[in-house]
C-alpha cells in the first residue's frame, strides 16, 4: 500500500534543475535506500516531502492526500519526520532535553496548551529510554556543543523517534559515524523498519545501504535512474557509471 | 514620602515593561526596539476610555488588548524577517507609532491627552503598579518553567530545527509578542491614570531603549536578573541627576560595557559567583 507517492515533482534553483518531473512511491512498511552521486538530487527530494522546500510543480500526497503546501511542523505532527544530514542539535540544550522537546511533542502542539504543562516526567522517562535504545544515555546530561558527531548524530535519530513517526526520512544518518557505531545504527534502523516503521534512508555509505534497504530507487540529475532490488540495482553497469563517472569498480 | 511612592511605582512599572521584553527577546529569541510603542499604545488606549467614561479597570483592559493585538501584528512580522531586519522593523514600528500619534489631533497631537481621570491616590497606584510586577514576574517564572518556555528555548536557539520537530514556531513567536506587548499595555494603562497626562514622547525610543538596557543589563532570558536590571535602571538616574541628561549616552555605554564583559549580564555574575543560575 503506498504510503507516500511523490508525482510529477521539479524544482529548479538559479536555472538548476535539482529535481526533474520525478515520481516515486513509498510502501508502508519498507524501508527505500535512495542513493545517488553527490548533487543527485537526495537531499533535495527530502526537503521536498517534509516541506522544507515547496515545489515547483507536482505533488506530495499521503495516504493520497495532497500535503504539498502543508507547513513542516504540521507534517511533524502527523508524523513525518526528517533527520538532517548536518546535525541541527538545541546547541544550548543538554542531549536529554533536545530528546526531551520532541518526546512533549503533544503538550506544546498549542501554545496555550503548553502554557499549562509543567510536567516533565514522562518526556523525561521516554527521552531517557530513546537515548538508551541507541546507545548514548551515558552522555545525557553532556550539553549538545560538547559531545562528538557521533553522538550527535544519534541523538538525532532519538529525537525524531522521540516524535513517533509513521515515516522516518534519514538524511545520511551514517555519515561520520565510524565502522560499529554505523554498523549498530544500521542495526537499529533495520530494527525499526521491522518493528512497522516506513523509513526512507539517503545515504552513501553504500554497503550498509545495500545490505539493509528492502528496495533502492538511484537517482541522477534529479530523476530516477534505477529501481529495485539492491544487489540487482547495484550490479547494473548505468549506476555504476553514474556513481563513478564511468569507471567500474565493484561494490559492497 | 510621596517621591519615594513614586519612584516604587515606576521601578515597578519597569520591571513590568522590561519582563514583557524579555519574554520577547530573552525567552523567544525575538530582537524589538520598539518596546515603548506598546507601552504608549496601552497608555492612549486607557487613557482615551477613562476620558470617555469608561470605568477604570475595564479602561486598563482596554490598554492591555489594543497594546497585545498589535504586538500580534508585529509578530506576524517576526515571521517574515530575522534578527538584524528584525530590528529595523520593530525600531520602525516604534517611531510609526510617534510619528502618527504626534499627527492625531483626536489623539492629543503634540500636547497628548490630559486631565485623565485618576480614581486611587498614590499609594494605590504603587499598590496596583507592585501588584502587577509581582503577576508578571510570577507569570514569567512559570513560563520558563512550562513547555512553552522549552518551546520558547527551541525557538530562539534554533527555529528550522525547531519546525522538524514540530513545533509551531510560527504560533509561539506571536504568543511571545502577544504576552511581552500585552504587558506593557498593562504598564502603560497605569502609568496613564497615573500621571492623568500622557504625551508622546514619554513613548520613544530612547524609552525602548531604557527597557532593553534593563533587559540586558539584568541578564537577557533571566526573570530575577531582569527584575534587578529594572529597578537599578530605574533608581540610579534618582540617585544621579545627571544620568537624566545623558540617558541615552549612559545606557549606550552600558550596554556596550554589559555586553563586552558580561553578555549574560547581572544573572551572569551572579552564575559565575555562586555557580548556580538565577531564575
Amino acid at each position: 500500500m503506498t504510503m507516500l507517492a511523490v508525482e510529477n515533482l521539479s524544482i529548479a534553483f538559479g536555472g538548476v534543475r535539482a529535481v526533474a518531473d520525478l515520481s516515486l512511491a513509498v510502501q508502508r512498511g519498507e524501508l527505500l535506500g535512495l542513493i545517488g552521486p553527490n548533487g543527485a538530487g537526495k537531499t533535495t527530494l527530502l526537503r521536498l516531502m517534509t516541506g522544507v522546500l515547496v515545489p515547483d510543480t507536482g505533488v506530495v500526497r499521503v495516504d493520497g492526500r495532497d500535503i504539498t503546501r502543508m507547513p513542516i511542523h504540521r507534517r511533524a505532527q502527523l508524523g513525518f519526520v526528517l533527520t538532517h544530514q548536518v546535525v541541527r542539535p538545541f546547541r544550548e540544550m543538554s542531549l536529554l532535553e533536545n530528546v526531551m522537546i520532541a518526546a512533549a511533542q503533544r503538550q506544546m502542539r498549542n501554545p496555550w496548551r503548553a502554557l499549562v504543562s509543567v510536567d516533565t516526567r514522562e518526556a523525561r522517562e521516554r527521552a531517557m529510554r530513546l537515548l538508551e535504545r541507541l546507545g548514548i544515555a551515558d552522555a545525557a546530561a553532556k550539553s549538545a556543543r560538547s559531545v562528538p558527531l557521533g553522538y550527535l548524530k544519534r541523538m538525532q535519530v532519538a529525537r525524531a523517534l522521540a516524535l513517533d513517526p509513521q515515516l522516518l526520512l534519514l538524511d545520511e544518518p551514517l555519515a561520520g559515524l565510524n565502522y560499529t557505531e554505523a554498523r549498530r545504527l544500521a542495526d537499529l534502523i533495520v530494527e525499526l523498519n521491522a518493528g512497522g516503521l516506513t523509513i526512507v534512508l539517503v545515504e552513501h555509505n553504500l554497503g550498509e545501504v545495500t545490505r539493509i534497504a528492502s528496495r533502492l530507487l538511484v537517482l541522477h540529475n534529479g530523476a530516477t535512474l534505477a529501481q529495485g532490488a539492491p544487489r540487482e540495482v547495484m550490479a547494473r553497469s548505468d549506476v555504476r557509471s553514474a556513481y563513478l563517472g564511468g569507471e567500474s569498480v565493484a561494490f559492497a | 514620602m510621596d517621591y519615594y511612592l513614586s519612584v516604587a511605582t515606576f521601578a515597578a512599572l519597569n520591571v513590568v515593561l522590561a519582563l514583557g521584553l524579555n519574554m520577547i527577546s530573552g525567552f523567544c529569541g525575538q530582537v524589538s526596539l520598539g518596546h515603548a510603542a506598546f507601552y504608549g499604545l496601552g497608555a492612549y488606549a486607557a487613557a482615551l476610555c477613562s476620558v470617555a467614561g469608561v470605568p477604570f479597570v475595564a479602561s486598563i483592559a482596554v490598554g492591555i488588548l489594543v497594546a497585545g493585538a498589535f504586538g500580534v501584528v508585529v509578530g506576524f512580522a517576526a515571521l517574515r524577517v530575522r534578527e538584524d531586519f528584525l530590528a529595523i522593523v520593530t525600531m520602525g514600528v516604534g517611531f510609526l507609532f510617534l510619528g502618527v500619534v504626534r499627527k492625531q489631533s483626536w489623539l492629543g497631537a503634540e500636547m497628548g491627552i490630559s486631565k485623565i481621570p485618576s480614581p486611587l491616590d498614590k499609594t494605590g497606584y504603587a499598590l496596583l503598579a507592585i501588584g502587577a510586577a509581582i503577576t508578571v514576574v510570577l507569570l514569567s517564572l512559570h513560563v520558563r518553567r512550562s513547555w512553552m518556555g522549552r518551546a520558547f528555548d527551541a525557538v530562539a536557539q534554533d527555529e528550522d530545527a525547531a519546525r522538524t520537530i514540530g513545533v509551531d514556531v510560527a504560533g509561539y513567536k506571536t504568543t511571545a509578542f502577544l504576552l511581552g506587548t500585552a504587558t506593557a499595555g498593562l504598564a502603560g494603562a497605569i502609568y496613564a491614570h497615573m500621571t492623568q497626562l500622557i504625551v508622546p514622547d514619554a513613548f520613544n525610543f530612547v524609552q525602548s531603549i531604557t527597557i532593553l538596557a534593563m533587559v540586558v543589563v539584568g541578564g537577557i532570558g533571566s526573570t530575577l536578573g531582569v527584575v534587578l536590571g529594572a529597578v537599578l535602571l530605574t533608581v540610579m538616574p534618582e540617585l544621579f541627576r545627571f544620568i537624566n541628561d545623558y540617558k541615552l549616552l549612559v545606557y549606550g555605554a552600558l550596554l556596550l560595557v554589559v555586553m563586552r564583559f558580561s553578555p549574560e549580564g547581572l544573572a551572569g555574575l551572579y552564575r559565575r559567583v555562586s555557580g548556580r543560575r538565577l531564575a
